[in-house]
């Protein structure tokens, strides 16, 4: 097979997982930035970590054949103190002409705060003023339901973001629904314990259909698996489903969302 | 699929998880002390799953989730603890 990983954190992963992924078929790999599981002291750490992001961790993917691209932000978990946020801001307009860029992400919201949705507007800004894609991190558990919501108003508000330019990631059977119907993609992420499986993205996939919308990893330093696109693949294809079906939401699907930005070029 | 090669493929893997959760509530009741609101709103989420609508996963998604629309004055924390503490209780 062959498949996009549209998510993944790989400067958390061993070089043993870009082999098994490539192996798997994996034709590029997608890394938003995140929260490294603690805080980061200062901007320099956010300017170290965009360097990472725009030119070490590219060149180690190429090391495997692969490539590798790249989204910039703050995460919404180091957002709550406006002052780093700021500083952290400041440094994007230096790395969004990168390469491997492809816009800002993932921004949202973690536990749908006051200063958390006030960052998240500053980064939709940021990507309406650059002509941006972006890529939304939706609130876990609990928190989900409601930062979804916030998120999608939060976006409509700004009349130069274009939804199909957006996709909301971490979907889930109660959220998925007002996503789509709303216009933006949407991005399934399969996780090993706690949140979405593989046997559920499939049912979603069966509900709501294959347009607008992907699956991911989203792998990372946590209990996380690389593997879990090609692995959902293999269900679908117990389940019965054609090669062309499968192929859609793995393979082709990320490259009609993300050729939207003219640097990134894996064609279907 | 038909249902009985869904049947075939993932009643197993149902059975298991079911079991799974009985043995859990067990160790709940047999361990001294109240429960809390995480018990409480995983209790109100087994009632979706005796009905006979087709959007059980949602149902019991919603039953945890937070159903409010404003904003919260600032995060205390960064973790999600499964269920919504209830307005006055974040």
């Amino acid at each position: 097979m062959r498949y996009i990983e549209p998510h993944g954190h790989m400067v958390s992963r061993t070089t043993d997982d870009y082999i098994a992924m490539v192996t798997a078929g994996c034709q590029a790999v997608c890394e938003p930035a995140f929260w490294a599981g603690f805080d980061r002291s200062s901007a320099q750490g956010f300017y170290d970590y965009f360097c990472q992001l725009t030119e070490h961790e590219p060149k180690r993917a190429a090391k495997f054949n692969l490539p590798h691209y790249s989204w910039l932000c703050i995460n919404p978990k180091e957002s709550e103190d406006l002052k780093l946020a700021d500083d952290v801001l400041a440094l994007i307009p230096e790395f969004i002409n990168k390469p491997n860029v492809l816009g800002i992400g993932e921004i949202g919201l973690n536990k749908n705060s006051r200063n958390e949705l006030t960052v998240l507007e500053k980064h939709i800004q940021i990507a309406a003023e650059n002509d941006q894609l972006i890529l939304v991190h939706t609130p876990h558990l609990e928190d989900k339901y409601k930062g979804t919501r916030l998120i999608m108003d939060a976006l409509k508000n700004d009349p130069r973001i274009r939804p199909d330019r957006c996709v909301i990631d971490h979907v889930e059977e109660h959220t998925i629904g007002m996503v789509l119907d709303e216009g933006f993609w949407a991005g399934m992420t399969l996780y090993p314990e706690s949140k979405c499986s593989h046997s559920r993205a499939i049912d979603m996939l069966e509900t709501f259909g294959t347009e607008r919308i992907w699956m991911n990893s989203a792998c990372d330093w946590g209990i996380s698996r690389p593997l879990a696109v090609p692995h959902a693949a293999l269900e679908m294809r117990q389940r019965g489903h054609e090669n062309n079906w499968i192929d859609k939401v793995t393979f082709q699907n990320p490259i009609s969302f993300m050729s939207q930005s003219p640097k990134f070029k894996i064609k279907a | 699929m038909t249902r009985q090669q869904v049947l075939d493929m993932y009643f197993m893997d149902a059975r298991h998880k079911l079991i799974d959760l009985a043995a859990f509530l067990d160790r709940v009741d047999r361990a001294p002390g109240d429960n809390d609101f995480r018990m409480k709103a995983l209790k109100e989420a087994l009632k979706h799953l005796e009905s006979d609508h087709r959007d059980r996963a949602a149902k019991v998604l919603m039953t945890f989730s937070d159903p409010t629309t404003t904003p919260i004055p600032a995060a205390t924390t960064k973790a999600a603890c499964g269920a919504w503490p209830g307005e006055n209780q974040g």
